[in-house]
């Protein structure tokens, strides 16, 4: 415990160091109402990094998060269209999320497929259905109705709601792993599923429960995203979860399943805002921009996976000290 | 076989008398051909066609396209024209080389071919029409937030991808006659890639490095709404026109709401007039297509013709509060 302690404080170390190397070059950058603002427009790569990190537990991974945003947000943006309440298109585009998630979860279950198989295959087709609902056409800022474009901007207590919304969802999903029976599920199904199954945690069960979460928090994210960007097509949030994976990564979520945490993937989502956010400020030329995010995401593993090294060795033998 | 070779031979030659046509009261028949029936951008194209032909008097427009943006779907519909025997026809093609042995077919029977709006390939067609062209839409752009800054001030050029040849072009066309605009200063070039919300963040970016700035002049789609609804969003709007190319029906709502004082892109009613003016001047011999030649095209001017048998029409058309209602249901 401790030592999962001190990879989550080398990385919020790693973030302050960050944000002082970003101040030394553009001061405002670190003034609270900045702070505020870029932690208003991590906020979706938060809550798809949550969804995303109790599937990476399970040792699957769901490469269609995006898609199932990008679907989620146009089928809110149609639903507005046709005049139906924000209070129903909320918890409706949250099913859907959710219905689509367990999709990728039931084919990961009941027929053994891959995950990256399934979700590669899902993420085609939840793209393909936005250009088969809008035929390519865009849902522009005008179309939208003005309640439906106010929500994720609305101030409370000095923060968007968008904000809000994400610091609720990382409350609630930090509980549940902590406190429920699904939580440690996730972790022992990564950890070793054998002795999952022999300790009765169905395998299949948790790994399509950790996919209905990340459909449900992607189809949230999803009405945030067109609400906030006031426009919808169909490569909305295109490649977007490739940051998802990297930011779960980057926050010491084990790729191979039953380590890490909510707080890690937190800050590794926040470690990628930080960076894409402060880019554009710092002066650094447009061509080296993406040389720079690639090169803090090998960084960022490195640094974890050498820290993970030297424990890893150890276990046994303290197990044996302690013995 | 002799025989077929003659009868085209006269019927070409039959066709290409100058004023025949004309003379026997018979109306010169121009086919525009779109992509594909039902999008508002070809609808309004032949519009602008239907314009010419009321202007020319003797001209009948037959506008038609393939359901579907498909190659095969415009062949078919090029056969039948070839046998109802039209004098002209007009096409935006689906597909550079694959219409070209129809094409082919159809000027071999004496009909004039032009391509308009997306080319077909060289042997396929007399001439094509561009709707504008790389210096134009340099100019344009830096025009557009120039006009709005009588008294000069600072400039951002937020892109698509830094790869992206198009906005590049564009871009250093602009560098080229920044010289006409003395009072404005380009402080920066940013790639929002396409992406909705990498624009918004580096529109973003450029409003907090710049807090001076006067005009982000966006030449691709995406990035000129997301520019649009950042400058909205910071509450600068009045202080920072965006602008640059965008469609209307996209950017309806950022031009009421005064984040956009204007923008452009071709006037597809524009370009639908003029490739009529052309095919029918081609067709009753009153210009020919060759390299240099200039041909007359109403009321936008002339255009003249490059070593490749390409034209530009015009400078890209200006959308403001005062017409965008009438375009945003169009295109």
């Amino acid at each position: 415990m401790s030592i999962l302690k001190s990879r989550e404080a080398v990385l919020a170390l790693a973030i302050l160091a960050l944000l002082a190397l970003i101040a030394s070059r553009f001061p405002a950058f670190v003034t609270p109402a900045n702070l505020a603002r870029v932690l208003t427009d991590t906020s979706p790569l938060i809550l798809l990094a949550l969804g995303q990190m109790t599937v990476i537990l399970t040792k699957c991974i769901d490469l269609s998060v995006a898609a199932n945003l990008a679907l989620c947000g146009m089928v809110a943006a149609l639903l507005d269209g046709m005049g139906v309440p924000l209070a129903v298109i909320l918890p409706a585009v949250i099913a859907m999320g959710a219905a689509l998630g367990a999709v990728n979860g039931l084919l990961v279950w009941k027929l053994g497929i891959p995950s990256i198989v399934v979700t590669l295959g899902t993420m085609t087709i939840y793209r393909g259905t936005i250009f088969l609902l809008t035929n390519g056409a865009w849902i522009n800022a005008h179309q939208l109705s003005d309640t439906f474009k106010a929500l994720p901007r609305a101030e409370m207590l000095g923060l968007p709601v968008m904000a809000w919304i994400m610091i609720v969802a990382v409350l609630l999903v930090g509980l549940a792993v902590a406190r429920l029976p699904l939580g440690r599920a996730l972790y022992a199904v990564g950890g070793n599923p054998h002795a999952a199954g022999y300790a009765g945690i169905s395998v299949g069960r948790t790994q399509f429960a950790a996919f209905v979460l990340a459909g449900a928090l992607a189809g949230l994210t999803g009405y945030l995203w067109i609400a906030r960007y006031a426009v919808a097509y169909v490569d909305i949030a295109g490649g977007f979860e490739l940051d998802v994976v990297a930011a779960c990564v980057i926050g010491g979520i084990a790729i191979a399943g039953g380590a890490g945490t909510v707080a890690g993937a937190v800050m590794g989502a926040l470690f990628l805002g930080i960076i894409k956010n402060a880019l554009p400020v710092v002066g650094i030329s447009p061509f080296w921009q993406m040389a720079i995010s690639g090169s803090a995401i090998l960084i960022a593993i490195a640094v974890n996976t050498l820290a993970r090294r030297a424990p890893g060795r150890i276990i046994l033998k303290r197990e044996e000290a302690a013995a | 076989m002799l025989r077929k070779v003659l009868t085209t031979a006269a019927m070409a030659s039959a066709l290409m008398a100058p004023g025949l046509a004309s003379a026997q009261d018979e109306p010169v028949r121009i086919a525009l051909v779109a992509k594909a029936l039902g999008i508002g951008f070809f609808e309004a194209a032949a519009k602008g066609a239907e314009e010419a032909a009321a202007e020319l008097g003797d001209v009948e427009i037959i506008y038609t396209g393939p359901t579907d943006t498909t190659a095969e779907g415009q062949i078919e519909v090029l056969n039948s024209l070839i046998a109802q025997r039209v004098d002209a026809i007009a096409v935006s093609a689906n597909d550079t080389d694959a219409l070209v042995p129809t094409l082919k077919r159809a000027m071999d029977r004496g009909i004039t071919v032009i391509s308009w709006d997306s080319g077909v390939a060289p042997e396929g067609r007399e001439m094509h029409l561009n709707p504008s062209s790389a210096p134009l839409i340099g100019n344009t752009i830096i025009k557009l937030a120039a006009d709005h800054l009588p008294e000069g001030g600072q400039v951002a050029v937020l892109s698509a991808t830094s790869t992206s040849t198009n906005q590049n072009t564009w871009i250093e066309e602009m560098q080229k006659v920044m010289g006409d605009y003395p009072n404005i200063e380009v402080v920066a070039t940013v790639y929002g890639d396409d992406l909705a919300d990498k624009s918004y963040r580096e529109a973003q970016g450029l409003m907090q490095s710049y807090p001076d700035l006067d005009a982000i002049i966006a030449p691709t789609s995406v990035g000129i709404v997301a520019a649009a609804q950042a400058v909205t969003d910071a509450g600068k709007v009045g202080e920072v026109n965006v602008t640059g190319l965008g469609l209307p029906s996209e950017m309806a709502g950022h031009v009421k709401s005064g984040a956009s004082q204007s923008f452009a892109i071709w006037n597809p009613i524009d370009l639908g007039y003029s490739a009529t003016m052309i095919a029918h001047a081609l067709a009753t011999d009153e210009a020919t297509a060759e390299p240099g030649a200039t041909i007359q095209i109403g009321r936008m001017g002339e255009v003249t013709l490059d070593e490749n048998g390409e034209a530009a029409m015009a400078d890209p058309f200006t959308y403001d509060a005062s017409n965008i209602d009438e375009f945003s249901s169009i295109f």
